[in-house]
């Protein structure tokens, strides 16, 4: 036995060797389908901690070098830059603003519709100081560890999109799975046609967008981003673009996937170390239907005059002279309703205080009333006001906030196009409108009485005219 | 250390100082997880395995040359996310078989030392492809063409390795 072993000592060693591995091979490929747990984790940090210190040093000879290159020798036409660099920031101002209008636009109907908004609240940029150098392992160390606040499972992107997410962590450095690993999976959705999907990546290096029906329809081209249901990327970023779509061997679609983050050459990237997540709070402005912001377009409504102060002549409180009802004859008109006949084919309808004023492409007639011993022509009466295009309509109108018009008048276009606003004044209580239509509670109006200011009711359900 | 004698001719057993065997592996592997990062089609070379070879066709101890690759091979492990042994059985099986070799043959020549290094990267892929997909149950495509020109491609590689590896290692 003993002449056996020393004859064939090398192989005995040999299988020895490769027998301890392979069994701890299994204990490792057993654990980690059954728990958390990292049994070779001793292993892992002495491994870094003998490489990532040398790849840290040539990463930062490397940046800086770049920087002193780039910030005190290669300074040529920086003047010129500079300028154009100024020009663009005056563009990018204006984008901004009205980039900014739209955002507040869009958040105010999340609000609306009690949307869970989730945002990214803080992120810690982090360089990529090495890689793995296996292709089955796609993965690249970031300068960035336990101490700067990483954790395991937190997202890793780049200006461009995503990048993967952190795996193991370490003291100063961390571990970043790359989404073209075979072992990641990303929830991604697909932007135009809002299919869902699984991305993952290949042992070749491509990703693909796994789990789409084979019935749907993907074109390439479409952009593919996070749909925030693997509970790690927040929704809404991009991921890539599909670059190919064919039939799978089963039921589902097999979509090529172009990274939108160029994978290959990482340099920064930012890791997410905080998502917010909070139910959207609609605010007061939010409550506002679309006739109401309409209505605060116009011309505000003065409050109704003192009677005594009426009296005396005297200017009513808060009513600037000469600002809204300047025209308006000095005994100003007493509007007690409003009649308004929509014409045929008028789309647009808002209801502003007791009038209803509509407009569209049949051509629109506005009649609000006025008092008596007011000219016809009185701007007092006429409805000038450019309301909203003809494509914004309102088919539902109720007007129960507001008070009656009291002398009001509307500078403006009221009907844009062909829809021609001929004002008419009339003496009337009540509003009318085509339509059904609620008559007020209204007496009928003495003309020489002050306005009683009424509050109609305006019920126009139905499709708009 | 005796000197080993094989088919008549006299095959010289080299040794390496301390530093040279800690440092050259870690460089290697160093160099390994960052070269891809900054040149994309340093991913066919493996350096660790060259080394390895280097190593043991130099010693000319199979069990030098077996502990030698298995240690390279589970550093090289360690930093990746997959379970550790994929690299370090596979190096384990280069070490041994180079030393092994080194013995019967003359592998001091450029054109022997090209084919072995030919060989034993394509011994192993073989090994690492069978313990990726039975062993870990990793989705693995295998090609002949691809093996066989990273295998040149390494070869060619590994005549500058060698190269090196000969100025620092000593006769004993």
């Amino acid at each position: 036995m003993e002449s056996v072993f020393g004859r064939y000592r090398n192989l005995v060693v040999l299988v020895g060797v490769l027998f301890v591995q392979i069994l701890g091979l299994a204990v490792q490929v057993r654990r980690a389908r059954t728990q958390d747990s990292e049994p070779t984790r001793l292993i892992r940090v002495w491994a870094v901690g003998a490489v990532t210190p040398l790849e840290k040093l040539l990463s930062w000879a490397q940046t800086s070098s770049g920087n002193v290159w780039h910030n005190y020798f290669y300074l040529r036409g920086v003047r010129a830059e500079n300028r154009e660099l100024k020009h663009e920031i005056e563009q990018m101002r204006i984008e901004r603003a009205r980039i900014t209008q739209d955002a507040d636009q869009a958040h105010r109907l999340q609000a609306l519709l009690g949307f869970k908004e989730q945002f990214i609240s803080q992120t810690v940029a982090a360089q990529v100081i090495g890689g793995t150098g296996s292709e089955l392992s796609r993965s690249v160390y970031i300068d960035k560890g336990e101490r700067d606040g990483i954790k395991p499972d937190m997202a890793v992107l780049t200006r461009d999109g995503i990048v993967g997410k952190v795996l193991h962590v370490y003291r100063s450095t961390s571990l970043v799975l790359l989404i073209d690993d075979q072992t990641s999976g990303v929830g991604s959705i697909l932007e135009k046609s809002r299919l869902q999907g699984i991305l993952r990546g290949t042992s070749s290096g491509e990703v693909v967008l796994e789990k789409v029906m084979s019935d749907e329809t993907v074109p390439e081209g479409e952009q593919v981003l996070t749909s925030g249901g693997d509970g790690i990327f927040p929704k809404g970023l991009p991921v890539g673009t599909v670059t190919k779509v064919k039939t799978g061997s089963d039921l589902f679609l097999n979509i090529h996937v172009r990274p939108a983050a160029d994978l290959s050459r990482l340099e920064e990237v930012l890791v997410v170390t905080k998502v917010d997540e909070k139910q959207a709070q609609p605010d007061q402005t939010a409550r506002v239907r679309a006739v109401d912001i309409l209505a605060e377009r116009l011309p505000t409504v003065p409050p109704k005059p003192n009677a005594d102060a009426a009296k005396a002549g005297q200017t009513p409180a808060g009513q600037k002279p000469g600002v809204q009802n300047s025209a308006a004859p000095a005994a100003s008109p007493q509007i007690s309703g409003t009649q308004i006949s929509g014409t045929q084919k008028s789309r647009d309808s808002a209801t502003v205080g007791s009038a209803k004023v509509t407009s569209g492409t049949g051509g629109s007639k506005v009649s609000a009333t006025s008092a008596q011993g007011a000219p016809p022509n009185s701007q007092a009466a006429v409805v000038k006001k450019n309301l909203a295009p003809a494509s914004a309509s309102t088919t539902q109108t109720r007007a129960t906030t507001k008070p009656a018009t009291t002398g009001a008048s509307f500078p403006g276009n009221a009907a844009p196009g062909n829809g021609a606003a001929s004002a008419s004044s009339t003496t009337a209580s009540g509003s009318t409108t085509s339509g059904t239509t609620k008559k007020p509670s209204s007496k009928p109006v003495n003309p020489g009485a002050p306005a009683t200011a009424p509050k109609p009711q305006l019920a126009t359900e139905g499709p708009p005219q | 250390m005796a000197i080993t004698y094989t088919s008549g001719e006299q095959v010289e057993v080299y040794r390496f100082g301390l530093p040279a065997t800690i440092l050259i592996p870690l460089a290697a592997v160093f160099l390994q997880a960052w070269l891809p990062l900054r040149f994309q089609f340093f991913t066919i070379f493996d350096l660790p395995l060259l080394v390895t070879i280097g190593f043991a066709t130099a010693r000319r101890n199979p069990l030098a040359g077996l502990f030698t690759g298995g240690l390279i091979g589970i550093l090289q492990d360690a930093l990746t996310h997959q379970p550790i042994g994929l690299y370090g059985i596979s190096k384990t099986v280069v070490g041994f078989g180079a030393s092994s070799l080194g013995i019967k043959i003359d592998v001091e020549n450029a054109g022997a030392r090209f084919l072995l290094t030919i060989l034993f990267y394509v011994v192993h892929e073989i090994v690492y492809f069978f313990i990726a997909r039975v062993l870990v149950s990793l989705h693995m495509a295998w090609s002949w063409p691809h093996e066989i020109f990273s295998g040149m491609a390494n070869a060619a590689l590994g005549l500058l390795v060698y190269a090196l590896l000969d100025r620092v290692k000593q006769r004993t």
